[in-house]
């Protein structure tokens, strides 16, 4: 009896114990009491998706020096702590909570792929930690702690399907990525392709491991679509484009892309005899006709003449996210993560190399003009300017205003 | 009429394709039962050797057809001297060793050429068959699997060296003691299925992007054919390739890729439950 009794007391008192520890490393003074600001940077130094990781990685050092500067924020100097996850999802969650609770990052940069981001993005939501995703991705997440600067289909796709068709014609044909990636922007594109009077003939999806497209070929010719619209990724299916020109259609059938040339390393592999001609539409191109674009493209090469990162809008959203969030800061007057929000709430309109953004207040998705760019000989020549296009497809199932705990991705069902 | 010719042409394509990739792997485990993870990353080396050439001015054929094949059967040979050679008979011990392979000759190949490197682009154009158009490429990738296959049979059927590496496979003791030095004849067996990896790879460079990790999206399809094939190395990889080939591409036909590859592992598994040997270990037993 006695025992029992004092092992139910030991029980409770450890438990006051473990819980007391638990709250001990989130408590706000923790944070600030360090002389530095630490911005975490979490992207894909090594592993197949590096070509993209190390640009948005020397793009983001580079903002934090021209923070500094010009005197820091707040009195304190910035420093960046950078880690490289490896493309592996468990060193990413291991350096989201690294970040957050050993080296106390103000705010994190980072993740690539929409798995990499729903790895880290309910970490750094747990241990409020405000998180920038700076990459295109397929929509639909849903987290006051999160920003998201990249494109989503309905700010691209949108422009993308009415422009080509004008050009082409009304019958598209559509191959894509079997993930939710292509799943998501194929339904974009018949739905888009209907709202303008055309239709999707045929839509393919194809494994990220399928490397041989020859049935497809065959089976597009036969189609005789005006316009094959290619939602593909990755390095397997890069051989669409080799064999599409093998097989002679490259002066048959014209090729739209939500995809090529997205990370740059597209325009790099695939010969330019081959990838002339294919029109993308995205948030950047190192070509923006504006004095700010073409001062910060002389910066990045100043800063990097050797290695000189590729700019596209991965690397070009990571340094506007940058500098938005030192904005915030700067207007929050703290490193206070909910100040800091409400400052990035407003609606203020950025001047950025892309053009003009705002964070929609009711997704903190960005609100930012688009291009869409023929690419002749590696060059993506802009043909067309969308000013202050909204990320409709978030905001049909998003409302932080209304619902400021959100913690969510939703995917956007079409059906 | 023009349609059907088409897709005979694609059956024929995927049945070549699987020939070309599976062809190095059967020589060595058919003939060595040493099971190499790393014949994905030998291919990729078959590429890169074709891209990095052709940069240099390296005419695209000498590349693909000699340099390629060269080099990574050179490799392959320094390969089997270093670390193949003391793992004969210890499958699993192999099969680890050739994995660490595969991991480093990614990871060197990322670090020293990086991760993009400029693609070559198709040789030929394209073929008109009524309405549709086929690559030329596609009918000489068929050309190359045939005399892939032809190769290897030729040479075991026929020639001396033929003989003593079918025999030294059969019994390695009794051709040591007619004076036949066997560790040069495995040797000489790991390097001709290197090469022969190497040459796929340079084959299909033009066709696909050239990337570090483009061995991972081959090697297992190459598995699946030599496994379903069976210890033959030539009817065996024949016989295997002809079925998964065939029956998957008109399933890719009929309803798409998805479908096409699933249908590839279910006849697969199908025929290993049937024919737990592989193909040539029920039927074609006496064959090459």
């Amino acid at each position: 009896m006695t025992r029992n009794i004092s092992r139910r007391s030991i029980l409770k008192g450890t438990a006051a114990l473990a819980g007391a520890a638990g709250t001990l490393p989130m408590l706000p003074f923790a944070a600030q009491a360090a002389d530095e600001i630490i911005v975490g940077g979490l992207h894909d130094l090594s592993g197949f998706i590096d070509f993209a990781g190390i640009p948005m990685n020397q793009i983001m050092l580079m903002a934090i020096e021209e923070i500094n500067a010009s005197g820091g924020l707040l009195g304190k100097k910035v420093k960046g702590v950078v880690y490289d996850p490896q493309t592996n999802m468990s060193l990413y969650s291991q350096y989201a909570t690294q970040l957050a609770l050993k080296d106390k990052a103000a705010v994190v940069m980072g993740g690539i792929t929409s798995a990499s981001r729903e790895t880290i993005r309910p970490i750094l939501h747990r241990y409020k930690t405000l998180y920038f995703y700076n990459t295109l991705y397929e929509g639909g997440v849903c987290d006051r702690n999160e920003i998201s600067l990249g494109t989503t289909p309905a700010q691209t796709v949108e422009k993308l399907v009415p422009y080509t068709m004008g050009l082409w014609g009304k019958k598209v044909y559509t191959i894509a990525a079997d993930y939710n990636y292509g799943q998501i922007t194929a339904a974009w594109v018949k739905r888009y392709v209907e709202q303008n009077g055309g239709e999707v003939v045929s839509t393919d999806f194809f494994p990220l491991d399928v490397t041989n497209f020859g049935p497809t070929i065959s089976k597009i010719q036969s189609a005789k679509p005006d316009m094959v619209m290619s939602a593909l990724v990755g390095s397997g299916h890069l051989g669409f484009y080799n064999q599409w020109a093998a097989a002679g259609m490259k002066n048959e059938i014209p090729i739209a892309s939500t995809t090529f040339g997205a990370g740059g390393a597209e325009i790099e592999i695939i010969q330019p005899e081959v990838a002339n001609g294919i029109i993308s539409c995205y948030g950047y191109y190192p070509t923006v006709d504006t004095p700010e674009n073409k001062a910060w493209v002389q910066a990045v090469k100043k800063r990097y003449p050797e290695k000189t990162p590729l700019l596209t809008e991965l690397s070009a959203f990571t340094w506007e996210g940058m500098m938005i969030w030192a904005d915030a800061v700067r207007t929050a007057g703290s490193l206070d993560r909910v100040k800091i929000i409400e400052a990035m709430e407003t609606g203020k309109t950025y001047t950025m190399p892309s053009g003009k953004v705002s964070i929609d207040p009711l997704t903190h998705h960005a609100i930012r003009d688009v291009y869409i760019a023929d690419l002749q000989d590696k060059q993506f020549i802009i043909k067309k300017k969308f000013s202050q296009v909204q990320p409709a497809d978030t905001q049909l199932v998003c409302n932080l205003k209304k619902n400021p705990d959100a913690n969510k991705h939703y995917e956007i069902s079409l059906e | 009429m023009d349609f059907s010719l088409v897709v005979a042409i694609e059956l024929l394509r995927e049945v070549a394709g699987l020939i070309l990739i599976a062809t190095g792997l059967a020589v060595i485990f058919g003939m060595m039962r040493v099971i190499n993870i790393a014949h994905g990353e030998f291919m990729m080396l078959g590429g890169y050797t074709v891209v990095l050439t052709t940069k240099l001015g390296v005419n695209i054929w000498v590349a693909i057809l000699i340099l390629a094949p060269l080099a990574v059967g050179l490799f392959g040979i320094i390969v089997e001297r270093l670390i193949i050679r003391h793992l004969y008979g210890r499958i699993i011990d192999s099969l680890l060793a050739t994995w660490g392979l595969s991991l480093f000759l990614i990871g060197f190949v990322t670090v020293v050429f990086g991760n993009t490197v400029e693609g070559v682009s198709t040789p030929f154009s394209g073929l008109a068959i009524g309405q549709y158009t086929v690559a030329i490429y596609t009918l000489f990738l068929i050309f190359a699997a045939m005399a892939f296959i032809a190769s290897v049979y030729l040479t075991l059927r026929y020639t001396k060296a033929g003989l003593i590496a079918r025999a030294t496979m059969q019994n390695p003791d009794m051709v040591e003691c007619l004076g036949v030095n066997s560790k040069i004849v495995y040797m000489a067996t790991f390097g001709i299925g290197a090469a022969f990896a190497g040459l796929a790879g340079g084959l299909l460079a033009p066709i696909s992007g050239v990337v570090p990790g483009m061995g991972a999206l081959l090697i297992g399809k190459a598995f699946i054919t030599v496994v379903t094939g069976g210890a033959a190395v030539v009817a065996g990889t024949l016989s295997a390739a002809g079925i998964l080939g065939t029956i998957s591409q008109a399933v890719t036909f009929a309803s798409g890729p998805v479908f096409g590859d699933a249908t590839l592992l279910f006849v697969a598994l199908i025929l290993l439950r049937l024919l737990p040997q592989g193909i040539t270990g029920r039927i074609f037993t006496r064959s090459v």
